[in-house]
């Protein structure tokens, strides 16, 4: 599988990042190495293997459902680019 | 104090030889002075290190109430950028948390700040761990303290340089695919990747959570085995923390080596790997056998599998944990933009470097619809079968041995323009954690240009004990591990 630079523009909007007409010819070229090294996946056989989705096959740990931090809104908002009222402040998306 | 390893320094802190203050000082002195050069740490606050020295001191004289002095009471220790510090800044080795301060403490900084362990600063790394030479990130590359013209590997990069060049005894780390094995070798010293789930990943900056793992750096496996002590435990707020009682990592260092069955894949000796490094492997495997060990030959069949695996399943992670990075709760903000979603891709296109945005397309492409089962749910039908192949291995074996990375360090900018050939460097140290398995990598001697080369130990779920053990044994009949950097040379500037 190759990726084409449009191919490419639209992995990239999915991604939310933006590439740059000068520089989607480059990355698109280095993308298609790493995917010449993954497609050696292809040829193997995996018939009848259940899929391994974590390191060690353990039950996911539940806890009683109660409340067990404290409020810190202040803190974590110093650490946020624009917020105002205890709210975070993005560009409009409702006119 | 220069050459001592933790397990000295702490008994001369023991016997009130020396206080946490003039060694907390002596390795910020050596910071200073080295820094410049080798570029491994990107944080550090000389204050706040020697007022948690002057704590250290006050405790082990018994004042205060923090409890009991124990073996890492006062000993500084260096962190890797990834790790969350309360109230000093925590980067990942990336633009987008430049001026990042982090309102917790990792699991792991909490642990050793209860051992009342002192906070040295924060090494550099690869940008958000993606890197096997330290030059991903965004503070620029560390430099190999054996020789400055060449990478120390990555992407625990600065923390490995940092333990080589003196300028800190022991360092923390992080494994996702060698990211502390591979640098441990390359700069000459000791670094351990746990078993997947014993040390907790909370306020560890995510990269791939079914990979990620915390880790100590060292001079020595016993100096490993005491930091492992403090870091590893149980901890609810990491879903994939193992509840298991606490171990004593150092409790196997005087094992007896006669019978143990150490498995050689063939894999691992095979055409691609630089000649010297099998030679120095070879020689350590010897010594083992010198001492009553059974060498086996064993096949992990499916290792060049690993990388392809590793290249599906790690971004795939990484673009999902990577999505945070949005311009609104944390991290850097575009200036220029019109609206909302035009401020995510310019905030994430400035904010992340070309390595750490080729791994987030690359992820983002293999879990899009019509290729997801095709890539990544195949990538994990093989990932098992990478598994199985250590499964069938420890059933002939104890401990497997091998390189840990297929050459010693290469020079700044031979690979960086190829990400499959920087890659492949790390074929070695992947296949461990695709498993979940423990591995470490220790100095087993030198290449003709005097760079060092690392001797990988791996064992089954849980092994570490046995894994210090056999290489604590090695450092007790050799002196690989107590070689360091030429000093003029180090001091010498670029």
């Amino acid at each position: 599988m190759s990726l084409t630079p449009d191919q490419l523009q639209r992995i990239a909007l999915l991604a939310r990042i933006d590439v740059s007409a000068e520089e989607a010819q480059g990355v698109t070229e280095r993308l298609n190495r790493v995917l010449g090294l993954i497609d050696q996946l292809q040829a193997v056989d995996t018939q009848g293997i259940e899929p391994m989705s974590h390191a060690l096959d353990v039950v996911q740990r539940l806890r009683p459902d109660a409340v067990t931090e404290a409020d810190r809104r202040d803190d974590f908002q110093k650490t946020a680019p624009a917020v105002e009222q205890g709210l975070y402040l993005v560009p409009k998306v409702i006119e | 104090m220069l050459n001592s390893t933790v397990s000295e320094l702490s008994a001369a802190l023991a016997a009130k030889q020396l206080s946490s203050v003039e060694l907390t000082r002596f390795f910020l002195d050596r910071i200073r002075g080295l820094n410049g050069k080798l570029n491994a740490f990107i944080t550090v606050d000389e204050k706040h290190s020697l007022a948690q020295a002057l704590v250290a001191d006050e405790r082990r004289a018994g004042k205060g109430n923090a409890g009991a002095a124990g073996p890492l009471t006062g000993i500084p220790i260096a962190h890797k950028d990834i790790f969350c510090t309360r109230g000093l800044r925590t980067t990942c080795g990336s633009r987008m948390l430049k001026e990042y301060v982090s309102p917790y403490d990792a699991h792991v900084i909490e642990r050793f700040a209860a051992a009342g362990a002192v906070q040295l600063g924060k090494t550099n790394m690869d940008e958000f761990a993606m890197g096997s030479s330290n030059e991903t990130s965004h503070f620029g590359p560390v430099r190999n303290p054996w020789d400055a013209a060449r990478v120390p590997g990555g992407s625990s990069g600065g923390s490995a340089a940092a333990v080589a060049a003196r300028m800190a005894p022991a360092a923390t780390g992080t494994d996702t695919g060698g990211s502390i094995r591979q640098p441990a070798a390359l700069t000459g010293v000791c670094g351990l990747k746990p078993t997947y789930g014993l040390v907790s990943r909370y306020g560890m900056i995510a990269f791939a959570s079914s990979l990620d793992q915390g880790g100590p750096i060292a001079r020595s496996a016993a100096d490993l085995a005491l930091l492992m002590n403090a870091m590893a435990g149980f901890d609810a707020r990491d879903s994939t923390s193992l509840e298991r009682p606490a171990e004593d990592y150092a409790r196997e260092l005087n094992m007896n080596l006669a019978g143990l069955r150490i498995g050689l894949p063939k894999e691992y000796f095979a055409e691609g790997v630089d000649a010297e490094v099998l030679a120095r492997v070879r020689e350590a495997v010897k010594w083992f056998e010198s001492q009553g060990a059974k060498a086996v030959e064993i096949s992990l069949p499916n290792t060049a599998l690993a990388v392809p695996v590793y290249y599906v399943v790690a971004p795939a992670e990484a673009s999902s944990n990577l999505s945070r990075f949005d311009g609104v709760r944390y991290g850097h903000r575009a200036k220029d933009y019109t609206d909302l979603a035009s401020m995510y891709r310019r905030t994430r296109a400035e904010g992340f470097g070309t390595e750490v945005k080729r791994r987030i397309l690359i992820g983002t492409y293999v879990l899009s619809h019509g290729y997801y089962d095709a890539y990544y749910l195949k990538a994990q039908k093989v990932r098992r079968l990478i598994a199985k192949d250590f499964a069938d291995a420890y059933a002939r074996c104890d401990l497997i041995m091998g390189p840990t990375s297929p050459s010693t360090a290469f020079v700044l900018g031979a690979k960086s323009d190829d990400p499959v050939q920087m890659y492949l460097n790390d074929i070695f140290t992947i296949p461990a954690p695709l498993a979940g398995l423990p591995g470490l990598s220790i100095p087993c001697g030198f290449d003709a240009k005097g760079l060092p080369v690392g001797l990988q130990i791996m064992g089954n779920y849980f092994a570490e004990a046995k894994m210090l053990g056999a290489a604590h044994r090695y450092q007790q009949a050799t002196d690989w591990h107590r070689r360091a950097p030429d000093e003029a040379r180090l001091q010498a500037p670029l």
